[in-house]
């Protein structure tokens, strides 16, 4: 019986914990993508420098509190600092549409001009950021470390495993949830939430029914921006914030927001699961967990890991080839938003 | 404006002649990318040792020394090919004090510096296929090949009694070559390596690499990786999960920002980084802190990598590459009188005068073989949140 749960504890210390919240961190930025792609019909490349925006935000108020002795006890400061990051994100991706994606959008410009155009906002926004706090490691993490540290548990239990949960995890997890939440009550219950769906099966009709066009869009860059604060500020809480790093999660989150189904924002949070955990199981080496399970004659002597962690990038994108090939509307195809 | 641009036109016409009678160097190194916090600094000592030249005013004749720097990325090899055509063939430099990383580098030198002719000294390149790879005799560095590190990283940790360590490289040439060095070494020493993976720099995330290392175990985690990149995340992910509490870092993740991030948990953790116990290393440290830099990773072969440039085209008479590539080695190693960090105006009037040099410099050069670092090392320990040098070896 130990040995099985000695076996559980090692799945869940390596696999579980680590892929809930790297999977919520890229649910939430693929939850962004989705909603600007479903409005706005384009692919938001600043997607990713709008997170490092907000983060830097946040981390910046967080040193602000911090000199002022405020702080929130066991839990990171940052939190405290995240409602300044929102609204300025918030500002931010306002304003990027009013100076840039606006005319774009009165010319009618093919979707393709958007996506380069949207690059050339991510460069901006990317050259800003490094132009305020500079391109270096930033850890602005306090407050307690950890919920349950793999020692404690260890000696709590009795068991040779150790758990350990950060509780830069259990944030990341439970604000995605709230977040989640939130942006889906929004949608389907609320009456600009029901116009934004509207406005996203059928621009024309939508029109003609009354709603205000720049007003849903006005709304998608609030959430959006809101969305992208949070997913940043979790991802540079629970990895340290470094602007560099932000270029290179957007491939897992596009991959995710595809996945799922672009423009669906069920397939957005499932699609940041489904490569979060594809990524860990994968390239898992199951030697120890099977030694513990199997009889000591059939204790396996390799590391019993399918794939070498090397290509553990090509695998989202493996999943994506043949999620597109099988079903290119993605998993949760169907009704945009 | 036509007046303006006249203007500008004659002004460029007149500054001309004055600029070519200069000698220009080109600094290329990774200033943004995966080694971005260590550029700064590196750059400041290579242009550290022109103005002291400069000031000097020994230099060929009273000769002007300027610099330009370049971005090298440290790991887009086209992006660093583009930056060091345009500073050879717009610039017009005479050598080239870089590249840092080691991919780039022999890029560059293959690309560029062998097909114009044009002399490489790098202060950080350590991949062992340097050594061996055609280059005209224009590549020169200042920093030893990892084929020594991976016997000191043996040596270190059979002395220490650890005879299992799981490994986790950087997916580059730096990292594959230092990784296998230190299996080679570890493994003849009665080491046992119990895997050795790879990881990709700047990922979002690195659970998958930890949960793998972690299976396979050992006593102690070889990190042969960037201090500012994936390096920084996998010590981070190991601790976090329980993984690993004791690390080995290369010279590629030896750096203050990484104590400094990591913070109490990195405590005993073990490295090697390039440097000596030379009056030279602590002269230049002080001359760096006066300067307003710090001395920090291959500062100092940055230092050295530009000093041995200038005096090799003081000695030989010429800013030609193909002409004082000739005299970089007779520079650096004896006979000759001994030059350590500030004393570089004394040894260009002394090279003037006719006499032999031995360039010791900031970090006790002595170049070997086809031109690199014989190489010594210090020997780190995370103490206090600090690394600290324990010996060298």
């Amino acid at each position: 019986m130990t040995d099985i749960l000695n076996a559980l504890v090692i799945f869940a210390n390596f696999v579980l914990v680590p892929g809930l919240a790297y999977g919520s961190q890229l649910a939430l930025g693929a939850l962004g993508v989705t909603m600007v792609y479903s409005v706005l019909r384009f692919s938001n490349f600043a997607h990713g420098e709008l997170m490092s925006f907000g983060a830097m935000t946040a981390i910046l108020t967080t040193w602000a509190l911090q000199s002022q002795g405020i702080g929130l006890g066991p839990l990171p400061t940052a939190l405290l600092a995240l409602p300044v990051a929102i609204v300025v994100t918030i500002a931010v991706a306002l304003i990027a549409d009013r100076a840039v994606f606006k005319y774009y959008r009165k010319t009618r410009a093919e979707s393709v001009i958007y996506l380069i155009v949207s690059l050339g906002v991510m460069f901006f926004l990317g050259g800003l950021i490094r132009f305020i706090i500079g391109p270096n490691d930033r850890v602005f993490t306090d407050g307690q470390r950890f919920i349950m540290k793999a020692r404690s548990f260890k000696q709590m239990t009795g068991l040779n495993e150790g758990l350990a949960i950060k509780m830069s995890q259990g944030i990341t997890v439970v604000t995605a949830f709230i977040m989640v939440a939130f942006v889906f009550w929004f949608l389907n219950k609320t009456r600009t939430g029901k116009s934004m769906r509207a406005y996203s099966d059928n621009e024309d009709l939508a029109l003609l029914s009354g709603i205000n066009p720049e007003r849903v869009v006005m709304i998608t860059w609030i959430i959006t921006g809101a969305l992208a604060a949070v997913a940043g500020t979790l991802y540079g809480l629970d990895k340290s914030y470094k602007p560099f790093t932000y270029l290179s999660i957007l491939l897992p989150i596009f991959a995710s927001a595809i996945v799922g189904g672009v423009g669906n924002p069920i397939g957005a949070i499932v699609g940041g699961f489904v490569i979060a955990f594809s990524e860990l199981t994968v390239t898992f080496a199951y030697k120890k967990m099977l030694t513990y399970v199997l009889p000591e004659t059939l204790a396996p002597e390799g590391l019993v890991q399918a794939l070498s962690t090397e290509y553990k990038i090509a695998l989202s994108f493996v999943i994506l080839t043949i999620v597109l090939l099988i079903k290119p509307t993605g998993l949760f195809s169907g009704k945009t938003i | 404006m036509k007046k303006t641009l006249m203007a500008l036109a004659a002004t460029t016409l007149l500054a001309a002649p004055a600029m070519a009678e200069d000698v220009k160097l080109g600094i290329i190194l990774g200033f943004t990318g995966p080694i971005e916090s260590l550029t700064p600094d590196m750059a400041a000592g290579a242009e550290l040792a022109i103005a002291e030249a400069n000031a000097s005013g020994n230099f060929m004749g009273g000769t002007n020394i300027t610099s330009v720097r370049g971005d090298s990325t440290c790991i887009d090899s086209a992006a660093a090919t583009a930056t060091a055509e345009r500073l050879v063939t717009a610039d017009k430099v005479d050598g080239i004090m870089g590249a840092d990383c080691s991919g780039v580098t022999t890029a560059i030198l293959q690309n560029v510096a062998m097909a114009n002719g044009v002399v490489m000294i790098s202060p950080s390149a350590t991949s062992p296929a340097l050594s061996t790879l055609e280059d005209n005799d224009l590549f020169f560095r200042t920093a030893p090949s990892d084929a020594r590190q991976g016997q000191v990283v043996a040596d270190i940790l059979i002395d220490r009694g650890i005879k299992t360590a799981a490994m986790s490289y950087v997916n580059n040439d730096y990292g594959k070559g230092l990784a296998e060095s230190i299996i080679e070494n570890f493994t003849a020493a009665g080491g046992t390596i119990t895997i050795s993976a790879g990881h990709e720099d700047g990922k979002a995330d690195y659970g998958a690499e930890v949960g793998a290392l972690a299976q396979a175990g050992g006593d102690i985690l070889i990190v042969a990786g960037y201090l500012d990149q994936g390096g920084k995340g996998i010590i981070q992910a190991s601790l976090d999960t329980g993984a690993f509490d004791m690390f080995f870092m290369p010279d590629g993740m030896i750096g203050d920002s990484l104590p400094e991030a990591i913070g109490p948990d990195l405590d005993g953790s073990i490295g090697s980084v390039p440097g000596t116990d030379s009056k030279g290393a602590a002269a230049f440290a002080d001359m760096a802190s006066a300067a307003g830099f710090a001395a920090g990773p291959f500062a100092a072969e940055s230092y050295d990598a530009a000093a041995l440039m200038l005096m090799a085209m003081q000695a030989s008479g010429s800013k030609d590459s193909n002409v004082y590539k000739n005299s970089i080695m007779d520079v650096a190693n004896a006979p000759g009188i001994k030059i350590l960090p500030g004393e570089l105006g004394k040894a260009l009037e002394a090279i003037a005068a006719g006499k032999d040099v031995d360039y010791v410099g900031a970090s006790a050069v002595e170049l070997i073989g086809d031109g690199e670092s014989a190489g010594s090392y210090a020997e780190i320990v995370v103490k206090g949140g600090k690394n600290t040098t324990a010996r060298y070896r």
